[in-house]
């Protein structure tokens, strides 16, 4: 399982990054979020993949045994993906604004403010 | 407790700026007051971190690695004073600059929003809530940026917020292979567990993976490229504050995590953050030499100035430290009060373009004035800030006998002033053409100018003088400024009162 999302990961950072590069806008965003999911994805990974063991501590006892499965980053991946969420929400609002004032999704064609 | 506060107020501050949603002059007031509540918090930490050493509060009483910590160092508390000092600066210049559509759409409360973000970053004590600061000040700073909506604002913004979600990214990645490796993001307790691991493959992975985003951040070399091309696009009132606080949020990380986490390993980071440091000096002022815009001029400047403060941490000796805190000291304060100039010069003519600015020596002697000191104390001159500044970080490189970086530091420095006498000779020593040529209006967007008379029309030109005054007390008073930079390096080279700090909340 865990090599299966160790490809995963990394195909979802690979083509992130290579939406990226690409010269649409839109193919921009899609490229972030692709980013965005694939490092959710690593950290849900790096918490190691545990099945049916819940962290519970059973009765009578004062810490829960290991194997068990780790709360915590799920809840980082929580935190990250309503992050992400809002910050892609305002960049497509963005592009679509830039797209109405300039008229095009060329990323060649929006330099004027480079030097 | 105390820690909080920085946090709160501007939260609370921009909280009710928004009911006042329809009230400007509400807005406004609350802007200015929730800004000289955050400097006098502000210098409350500073005062108690000075006295008692550093300071933590546990959210919510969870203990110190399971909860969130907030810890100010002496470092932290310096920061959130010079953030406070610019928001207050900058809310000031606001009132008189800043137009009216731009303060209908809540100008003040995303600037408190911004200030939040950047006061939470220093002051956290956990690398995954570090991030979440990062994200609050960056969301703040896209809306800042857009605001107004003009077509160089659009493209700016887009290269921005592209390249600053790509770092925020490469930041989660480190995040996530460190808790893998360490199973834990208290900045304390990692720099604890990381050590017997200090020289593993994944260690120096998730080292270079944080210089990479955070150096994004800070706009090094070569990641710089997406502060040139947005700084100058908004008004002066947002890409002041920007120019002052946002990148040295990013050095701020670097200094953190590479003084904290990852203590010099062999000295390959150093020694990568050294020449990292001189390439980011040189482009930043031969890219600054080649503009002729008085806010493209003062973006590159920022990147070069970036290079001197990562210097001392490429040293990594205490008195490199120390005179990269001096230089941010001086920095955050020189830089703002510049692009302050910059607005206060357009206010007068119309335009940051250099060659239709001219003769304001003759017209306004007092912004002459205004512009000299911080444009020489970027330069270094004696006896202002940025004379301290450069003499303890090019002591500190002779020390440690990198002449390589000493002689770039001083050459560039030389750069620095033929850029500031530039701007000299172009907006205030030369006559002003009375017929300017035609301007090509697709890179320069002309903002319209706040509707505003008497007193408040000069609030700019004091809250501007007043940061002046505050450069030339650094440069008089260096001996003690000199102290407490000293003090937060010896903070930095010595981790284990941070962490001891940390550890007073275990069960």
């Amino acid at each position: 399982m865990e090599l299966l999302l160790a490809v995963v990961i990394g195909s979802l950072y690979a083509t992130g990054l290579y939406m990226l590069l690409r010269r649409s806008v839109v193919k921009l965003i899609i490229g972030l979020g692709l980013l965005s999911n694939g490092s959710n994805l690593l950290i849900f990974t790096m918490g190691r993949l545990v099945r049916g063991r819940p962290p519970i501590v059973p009765e009578g006892e004062s810490s829960v045994p290991p194997p068990f499965a780790d709360p915590l980053p799920q809840a980082l991946i929580l935190t990250a993906i309503v992050i992400s969420f809002g910050v892609l929400a305002f960049a497509l609002v963005l592009i679509h604004r830039a797209y109405q004032k300039v008229g095009t999704d060329d990323l060649d064609d929006l330099k004027t403010t480079d030097t | 407790m105390q820690l909080i506060f920085p946090i709160a107020i501007p939260l609370a501050t921009a909280i009710l700026g928004l009911f006042a949603w329809r009230w400007r002059t509400v807005q406004r007031g609350l802007g200015v007051a929730g800004a000289v509540a955050l400097l006098i918090a502000a210098l409350e930490l500073l005062k108690s971190v000075w006295q008692q050493g550093p300071q933590a509060t546990w959210i919510g009483n969870w203990p110190a690695p399971f909860g969130i910590t907030l810890i100010a160092d002496l470092l932290s508390a310096i920061m959130v004073v010079l953030a406070a000092v610019i928001g207050l600066a900058v809310a000031l210049y606001a009132l008189a600059h800043i137009d009216p559509a731009r303060e209908a759409f809540g100008y003040y409360p995303l600037l408190h929003i911004l200030l939040m973000g950047v006061c939470g970053a220093f002051l956290t004590g956990d690398l995954f809530n570090l991030y979440v600061w990062f994200e609050v000040m960056l969301m703040a700073s896209f809306v800042l940026l857009a605001l107004g909506g003009e077509r160089a604002q659009l493209e700016g913004a887009i290269k921005y917020v592209t390249l600053n979600l790509m770092a925020s990214a490469f930041f989660l990645t480190a995040v996530g292979l460190l808790y893998g490796v360490v199973g834990t993001l208290n900045m304390a307790d990692v720099a604890l567990k990381i050590r017997p691991l200090a020289s593993s493959g994944i260690t120096r992975s998730i080292a270079f993976l944080l210089l990479t985003a955070f150096g994004i951040k800070a706009a090094i070399f070569p990641l710089f490229f997406w502060l040139p091309a947005s700084y100058h696009t908004p008004p002066v009132a947002v890409s002041a504050v920007f120019a002052g606080l946002l990148t040295k949020v990013g050095v701020y990380a670097l200094l953190r995590v590479f003084t904290l986490i990852f203590p010099d390993d062999g000295r390959t980071i150093p020694t990568v953050i050294l020449a990292l440091s001189a390439f980011t000096m040189l482009t930043g002022v031969l890219g600054a030499v080649a503009q002729g815009e008085f806010r493209r001029i003062l973006s590159f400047h920022i990147i070069s100035q970036i290079g001197y403060m990562i210097l001392g941490l490429g040293l990594f000796t205490t008195a490199g430290l120390a005179g990269s805190i001096f230089y941010i000291i001086h920095h955050i304060i020189v830089k703002t009060n510049l692009f302050l100039v910059s607005g206060l010069a357009h206010a007068v003519h119309g335009s940051f373009d250099l060659s239709r600015l001219g003769g304001l020596y003759r017209t306004h002697p007092g912004l002459a004035v205004l512009f000299l000191i911080p444009a020489l104390s970027l330069a270094g001159l004696p006896p202002l800030s940025g004379f301290f500044a450069k003499l303890l970080l090019v002591r500190a490189g002779l020390h440690a006998e990198q002449w390589g970086i000493v002689a770039v530091a001083l050459g560039v420095s030389l750069l620095t002033l033929l850029s500031m006498m530039k701007i000299w000779a172009e907006v205030f020593w030369k006559p002003k053409e009375d017929d300017p040529p035609a301007e090509d209006s697709l890179a320069l967007p002309v903002f319209p100018v706040a509707e505003c008379t008497g007193m408040m029309s000069r609030l700019g030109f004091w809250s501007s003088a007043g940061l002046a005054i505050l450069t030339v007390m650094i440069g008089l008073g260096a001996d003690l400024v000199l102290a407490f930079a000293e003090a937060a390096a010896e903070q930095l080279r010595n981790p284990d009162l941070y962490i001891s700090t940390m550890q007073r909340g275990r069960p």
